[in-house]
């Protein structure tokens, strides 16, 4: 769910690699615009936090739900979904506000806060 | 009482002033900077800008005190992760979100939300009551208990008139309470009552068994 710059390179890679990917967006653009022109995947135009959406995706069959789209309550609002409807085996969260972040890793919800990595990196980067 | 209104727009500010108006203690998060100024003008410290889905907001509104939150912004995702975040690092007792999408309600309240209000369905709701071709009409919902207050007004052609209603294929659990003959006294209805056209019939049923019970007292 959600084809910005993550998502797409993210369905790009789990394309290649050889899995079956279906990519989630609300803006028909951001396929044309992120998605690599070997993508075999499916490419469907809707919202993530839409049951019968989902449905369409196929995600009663899925091995996995990633969701990176903008706005974490989305993300975090189609991950219970994925987890608690669908019963997914592996649903992953983007949550950028830690503190957001660390409330549903104790409920539950496999989630990452890019904030709190990339502030990492540029720390260690520094070298100081 | 202190109540926290998440979400400032037509919905948050009638309610913060109606719950200010009946002696409660009431702060109202507004996101949006502009509206959020426009409410501060107008309700002073009552008002304050701030993403009500933060805990670093909520915790500034003293949240672990309050007895409640109401989430009524635009977004069903926003009141589902603010009344989430409420619930479970502030412990507020009672939480409540409106809900955009029906469909939604079930999930929320899985998810912990105490009430769920759907804009969406009490407007169904009434414009069902205007129409007078539809038989079947929802009077009350009883959440917790799975169970919807229904009223079926029998149309002329139906199947079920003139027979009792043991002969009726009611589904199980379901209880017909009370049978409005027309210009009469509303009665108990007992197996060998006769159903006529146009009885206003008041069934409690499960939800699950509304199609079933329609088409046993209404179909054609």
């Amino acid at each position: 769910m959600g084809c910005g710059r993550v998502g797409a390179q993210l369905a790009n890679t789990l394309d290649s690699e050889g899995n079956d990917v279906t990519i989630l967006d609300t803006d028909a653009y951001s396929f044309d615009r992120f998605l690599s022109p070997e993508f075999h995947g499916t490419a469907l135009l809707g919202s993530g936090i839409d049951e019968d959406m989902l449905r369409k995706a196929g995600i009663e069959k899925a091995d996995a739900f990633i969701a990176v789209a903008h706005g974490d309550n989305r993300n975090v609002m189609a991950c219970q979904m994925a987890k608690h409807i669908f019963h997914v085996p592996k649903v992953i969260c983007r949550i950028y506000d830690p503190q957001r972040r660390d409330l549903y890793m104790l409920l539950g919800l496999d989630a990452v806060s890019p904030t709190t990595l990339v502030a990492q990196v540029f720390r260690d980067k520094l070298g100081i | 009482m202190y109540i926290i209104v998440i979400g400032g727009g037509q919905l948050g500010y009638h309610l913060t002033k109606a719950l200010l108006s009946e002696g409660h203690e009431v702060l109202l998060i507004e996101k949006d900077a502009k509206t959020s100024q426009k409410l501060i003008d107008d309700l002073g410290s009552v008002a304050i800008r701030g993403d009500g889905c933060e805990a670093s907001i909520l915790a500034k509104a003293g949240t672990s005190r309050a007895d409640m939150l109401v989430a009524v912004t635009g977004d069903d995702e926003d009141n589902l992760v603010a009344c989430q975040v409420a619930k479970n690092k502030f412990a507020v007792p009672r939480t409540i979100a409106r809900v955009r999408n029906p469909r939604h309600e079930p999930l929320f309240r899985k998810l912990g939300v105490d009430v769920t209000v759907s804009s969406t369905s009490i407007i169904l709701e009434h414009i069902e009551h205007e129409m007078p071709s539809h038989p079947l009409m929802h009077l009350m919902v009883m959440h917790d208990r799975g169970l919807e207050l229904l009223e079926v007004t029998i149309p002329t052609g139906s199947t079920s008139v003139g027979k009792k209603v043991r002969e009726l294929p009611i589904p199980a659990e379901t209880v017909l309470s009370l049978i409005i003959h027309k210009g009469q006294k509303p009665v108990v209805p007992n197996p060998d009552t006769v159903i006529a056209a146009e009885d206003q019939v008041i069934a409690m049923a499960p939800a699950e068994a509304e199609e079933a019970l329609r088409t046993a007292l209404a179909g054609a």
